[in-house]
């Protein structure tokens, strides 16, 4: 009995142990200590054993039972541990295989440029507002402080529809239209489209974007629209951009001035990028002239306002460095793709 | 405006500085400097020369061979210069200098060209005798340069010396961007007082003294002014004996550096008072002018004039003239007439300064289409206080270089003369509009160095007349902010009352849009609000459709730029056509475009602009449910819960007349969506099939529901029905899906088409339709009995429409 017990164990040891796989692990137990199996007709066979060995005998079938039972989970844990690392090592793909993308559409460089203009505004406390693209020439120049035979209306070779409706040639009327709703203080900012009558090449066009800007509230001085300016420069193109204020003229605006910034292509060193002056002018600006807060309806002996005007394009061809307009208005997926 | 450097300093003589400083020093003042050239760019090592001795080169016949006395040396050059003889002094340029450019005159090269000793056909050369175009200029310049040749200098001229220096090119010419209210800058005296007050030295105009015989002009001549609201005055003043001949070398030079070809001491002397004052001079033969006599007076309509060049000019009754005794013998601020004009043979002229209305000049000259240099001037609005100087300056430069004889007094027809207008001096004002504590008398000095003077008991700032620019306290703060410096000015943050910054409601939805366009794939393009008539034809709009009333520009780049557009479409499909005709595959291009609706015509109020979103698409991926779920993405992201429903029946000519549909949402027509007609495919010369998208933004903004409530996940299982159908074919599917949704009560939760299909196994006329059907209840789990009651309505429903279950 003892032998035959020591034989069955030695055999289903060996077994499990010369398994190779998990389905044969099954097995095995089946055979040995399933119903049917070896090991089962041998407790099945206590009756013919002596009633004094039994204790002993079941303890030993208990034992050889145990130690099975164990070798099996062994094996199985140590099966089933080769077979994922199989698995995975199988599974190994080229990780520089090319990428799926879904094929999203991308922004016009003018909207990215835009969108980063108006982030700074509005982190500023201004409002983006909008007024019309066909304006009467009362508000695109007349309250403006440029009355009908002022030469600057020469210089901005305006659309005209009739005698008293232009296609604005600025953003600049919706000032006008801002001021006029007498809601005050403002802080606005009025992206959108103008139109001058140049034709078009690498640097013209009949049709281009500004944005226009509105501070109008008591105490506003020059020095507060310098350093909003500033502000905005460092922003856009980098906190160590300088600007420069250069006096000039605008018929709405007085005192009025240019401002350029420091080149961010080479930081104000001089290149070719900035014709070697270390500058780029990107703006003008001005206190808003009082004889237009009068025509607007405000007194300005008690408030005082700046007001600036940027070209859109303007921006975004420095920025990222495009070379010919006209390309901003083809709109080859070629070159959209690439904002 | 460009100026010589000299120029200016010849009246602020302390004036030191280099180009570059005088360059960034002008502009932070207010007068901005374009750019500037050296005149001696490339000259180097220069010299003046004597040719000694001149023989024939032994082995050319062309060239000859000169001995140079280049002071105190003596060098031997070949030339083949026709001009030169023995004893001429002649710039020389020695071994190892540089002249700016070829005896050809074409363009000069960026580095000039470089001299080197050297042998001309065996014989040795130790430098170069030059010409007027290598030494950089050409002979309108130096009117006395040969036609071709070296240039001669004078006897006089010091063998030895700086060639370049004598030629009068040791000159820096600047340009200057004048602003349009700075009147006074358009001219070098001017210029010379805004250097001065920069540079904050002494400033010295010319000093006019009173010229003339003891004889009196008014025994000569009579001057009336028959419009004076269009020629606030005129001065005249009379010159005789004239001697014609060259103008000195200084003003020759002077000119030339502004740009002004030296023609004789009279034309140069108007010409360069016309420089330095900004003081348009005009002068007429005296002998020619019947009666002895100037009257100022608008022409009459139909006049026809000839002006000076010869030309015949079509005049009307807003066009100021200057006549004489019987006709008329100039267009008065912009040309003067052939039948008055000097000539070589002038032995007394009148000399005329005067100032005209600026805007009546500028209208003339534009629709005269003569824009002179008189006229540029004159249109800016002349100080007419800076006429009598101008005028008598120029008498001044006529004795001064031996022109003549000038005619005692002047003739000085001026009613209204104007004078200085005052402006309080409010300190506290202009340091708060500045943001600046400047104390009163540093502003008091700046003002001083511009000529405003301060009036201390009346606490005012008189303006001289020739700064019509200031009005007011805000332009006084500018001069003071232009002298403190801009950049001496601080920089803070406006205080005050905290505003919101926000997008408008409009925007926000745009914003919207673009970004649901760019996940479905779309990129972002711009085109012209205006374009060509000929849109409408290619886009098979009928004759008489509305859409053909348009905002028209009245003056337009040209025809392809001259109305506003009425649907956003052209646009789109030329960007397409870009793309296809450059072979640039699966385009998708969504824009943001608005039209323009004229509410009535002609134009009377503003034209209503409704932003349209516009799709476009060709290649990969395009087709119509491709396009229809853009379109309902949007929707879904701008909160419109609703179904959205697409009919057929719409116009839009443009459109596959079965491939279109036009987008309606709760009764509203949103917009539309198809794809491209053929027949425009092919005006627009694209390849493929084009599908297009329009939606009408205003009206898709009154749909938008930002609001979001949660409505919970379901908790009880739901029940799915699937159903198979016969449906004659012209039914469409959303047809059957009304019938789901009408009958499918509360309990319906979602439908889903799950096959469509045609063709055989299928009888002719008909097609197979198969919906998944799915049902639910929030609060219970659903009993097969009450799915199948609503089931055998829906199913009703779809046998009325002649649909049958398939077995």
């Amino acid at each position: 009995m003892r032998e035959q017990l020591e034989r069955i164990k030695e055999e289903a040891l060996r077994q499990i142990e010369d398994s190779q796989a998990l389905e044969g692990l099954n097995e095995i137990r089946v055979a040995y200590l399933g119903k049917k199996g070896e090991l089962t007709s041998v407790l099945k066979s206590m009756k013919d054993v002596a009633a004094e060995d039994r204790p002993k005998v079941g303890q030993m079938v208990n034992d050889a039972r145990a130690l099975i039972e164990a070798k099996l989970e062994e094996k199985k844990t140590a099966l089933a541990k080769k077979a994922r690392e199989e698995q995975l090592a199988k599974e190994v793909i080229d990780v520089t295989l090319p990428a799926k993308k879904q094929s999203i559409g991308h922004s016009h460089p003018n909207t990215v440029a835009l969108e980063e203009v108006e982030r700074i505004f509005i982190g500023m406390g201004y409002e983006v507002v909008e007024g019309p693209e066909v304006e009467y020439d009362l508000y695109n120049f007349e309250k403006l402080n440029i009355p009908k035979g002022h030469p600057a209306r020469d210089e901005q070779d305006t659309f005209y529809i009739n005698d008293s409706i232009v296609l604005r040639s600025q953003t600049s009327p919706v000032q006008v239209r801002t001021m006029e709703k007498g809601k005050l203080p403002v802080r606005i900012i009025a992206p959108g489209r103008v139109f001058r009558s140049d034709a078009v090449d690498a640097t013209h066009s009949p049709s281009f974007h500004q944005i226009e800007g509105l501070v109008i509230d008591k105490n506003i001085t020059f020095a507060d629209l310098k350093g909003t300016l500033a502000e905005f420069a460092r922003e856009l193109f980098g906190p160590e951009t300088k600007v420069k204020f250069r006096p000039h003229h605008f018929p709405f605006t007085e005192p009025s001035a240019e401002v350029d910034v420091t080149c961010f292509k080479c930081g104000g060193k001089g290149c070719r990028f900035c014709k070697g002056s270390g500058w780029i002018e990107i703006l003008g600006c001005g206190m808003v002239h009082p004889h237009v807060l009068e025509m607007c309806g405000i007194d300005p002996e008690e408030y005082s306002g700046f007001a600036f005007g940027v070209g859109l394009e303007r921006i975004a061809l420095l920025k990222y460095e495009i070379d010919d307009m006209r390309l901003l208005y083809e709109n080859d997926i070629r070159f959209l793709k690439q904002f | 405006m460009n100026t010589a450097l000299s120029w200016i300093k010849a009246y602020v003589p302390e004036l030191d500085c280099t180009a570059q400083e005088y360059t960034d020093a002008m502009t932070l003042t207010g007068t901005k400097v374009e750019g500037y050239e050296r005149l001696d760019k490339n000259l180097e090592k220069i010299v003046v020369g004597q040719i000694l001795k001149i023989e024939k080169h032994p082995d050319a016949d062309k060239l000859i061979v000169c001995q140079v006395d280049i002071g105190g040396e003596t060098i031997q050059i070949v030339t083949g210069a026709p001009n030169v003889k023995e004893g001429d002094k002649v710039p020389v340029v020695l071994d190892g200098g540089k002249v700016a450019g070829g005896h050809d005159g074409g363009p000069l090269p960026e580095d000039g060209i470089r001299i080197k000793k050297g042998k001309l056909r065996g014989v040795e050369s130790c430098g170069m005798m030059c010409s007027i175009e290598e030494l950089g200029s050409d002979r309108n310049m130096y009117p006395n340069a040969p036609e071709s040749g070296i240039y001669i200098l004078p006897e006089d001229t010091e063998v030895g010396a700086d060639a370049v220096a004598v030629l009068g090119l040791r000159d820096v010419v600047f340009e200057y961007e004048i602003t349009s209210n700075r009147v006074d800058c358009y001219s070098v005296i001017g210029i010379a007082r805004e250097a001065a007050a920069t540079f904050r030295k002494p400033f010295c105009p010319p000093q006019v003294k009173e010229t003339g015989n003891d004889e009196d002009i008014n025994d000569y001549l009579q001057v009336e002014v028959k419009n004076p609201e269009l020629c606030p005055r005129y001065c005249a003043r009379m010159v005789k004996n004239i001697k014609l001949g060259p103008s000195p070398e200084w003003m020759q030079r002077r000119l030339a550096a502004s740009g002004i070809r030296p023609i004789n001491n009279l034309v140069d002397i108007t010409n360069y008072v016309m420089e330095e004052y900004g003081q348009p001079m005009h002068a007429f033969d005296y002998d020619q002018l019947a009666g002895h006599k100037i009257v100022v007076k608008c022409a009459q309509d139909g006049d026809t004039f000839q002006t000076l060049d010869g030309q015949m000019r079509n005049l009307d009754s807003q066009v100021l003239m200057i006549c004489d005794g019987e006709k008329e013998v100039g267009i008065a601020g912009i040309m003067g007439g052939e039948n008055s004009k000097i000539t070589d043979d002038v032995k007394t002229m009148v000399f005329e300064g005067a100032c005209f209305d600026g805007t009546n000049i500028r209208l003339s000259a534009k629709r005269l289409g003569l824009r002179t240099d008189a006229s540029g001037k004159y249109e800016k609005g002349l100080d007419p206080n800076n006429a009598k100087a101008a005028i008598d300056r120029a008498c001044q430069l006529v004795e001064e270089l031996g022109a003549g004889e000038v005619v005692g007094g002047t003739i000085d027809v001026y009613a209204e003369p104007r004078t200085e207008k005052r402006i309080p001096f409010e300190l506290e004002k202009m340091n708060r509009l500045l943001g600046t504590e400047i104390p009163a008398e540093d502003m008091l000095k700046y003002f001083e160095t511009i000529e405003l003077r301060y009036d201390e008991a009346a606490n005012e700032v008189i303006i001289p007349t020739f700064r019509q620019d200031l009005l007011r306290m805000a332009d006084l703060a500018e001069e003071v902010a232009r002298f403190f410096g801009y950049d001496n000015i601080p920089t803070t943050l406006p205080s005050g009352e905290a505003t919101t910054g926000k997008l408008s409601e409009k925007l926000r939805v745009e914003e919207i849009a673009r970004e649901i366009a760019e996940f479905c794939g779309f990129s972002q393009s711009m085109t012209y609000s205006f374009e060509s008539p000929k849109v409408f034809d290619k886009l098979l709009i009928p004759a008489e459709d509305e859409l053909r009333r348009t905002v028209t520009i009245s003056n337009p780049l040209g025809e392809d730029f001259s109305i506003m557009r009425t649907l956003p479409l052209n646009g789109m499909l030329n960007s397409l056509s870009t793309n296809y005709n450059r072979r640039n595959k699966d385009v998708r291009l969504y824009e943001l475009a608005n039209v323009y609706l004229p509410k009535s015509l002609p134009l009377t109020e503003l034209p209503e602009e409704r932003m349209q979103l516009v799709f476009g698409m060709y290649g990969a991926g395009a087709d119509f449910l491709t396009m229809k779920g853009v379109a309902e993405e949007l929707f879904e992201k701008l909160g419109m819960g609703g179904k959205p429903h697409y009919n057929p029946d719409c116009g839009h000519p443009y459109l596959h007349p079965g491939r279109k549909a036009e987008i309606v949402y709760n009764g509203q027509v949103l917009g539309y969506l198809g794809e491209l007609h053929p027949d425009v495919a092919d005006n627009y010369r694209i390849g493929e099939r084009t599908y297009v998208a329009v939606l009408d933004m205003p009206k898709v903004e009154a749909c938008v529901n930002f609001d979001r409530k949660y409505e919970g996940i379901a908790k009880y299982p739901a029940v799915t029905r699937d159903i198979s159908m016969v449906v004659p074919k012209e039914i469409m599917v959303g047809q059957i899906e009304a019938v789901i949704e009408q009958r499918g009560g509360k309990i319906l939760e979602s439908y889903q088409l799950f096959d469509i299909y045609e063709g055989s196994q299928i009888q002719e006329g008909f097609k197979s339709v198969a919906y998944s059907i799915t049902f639910r209840a929030k609060d219970r789990t659903l009993e097969d009995k009450e799915v199948g009651a609503v089931m055998e309505k829906i199913l009703h429903g779809l046998r009325e429409m002649k649909i049958e279950l398939r077995a």
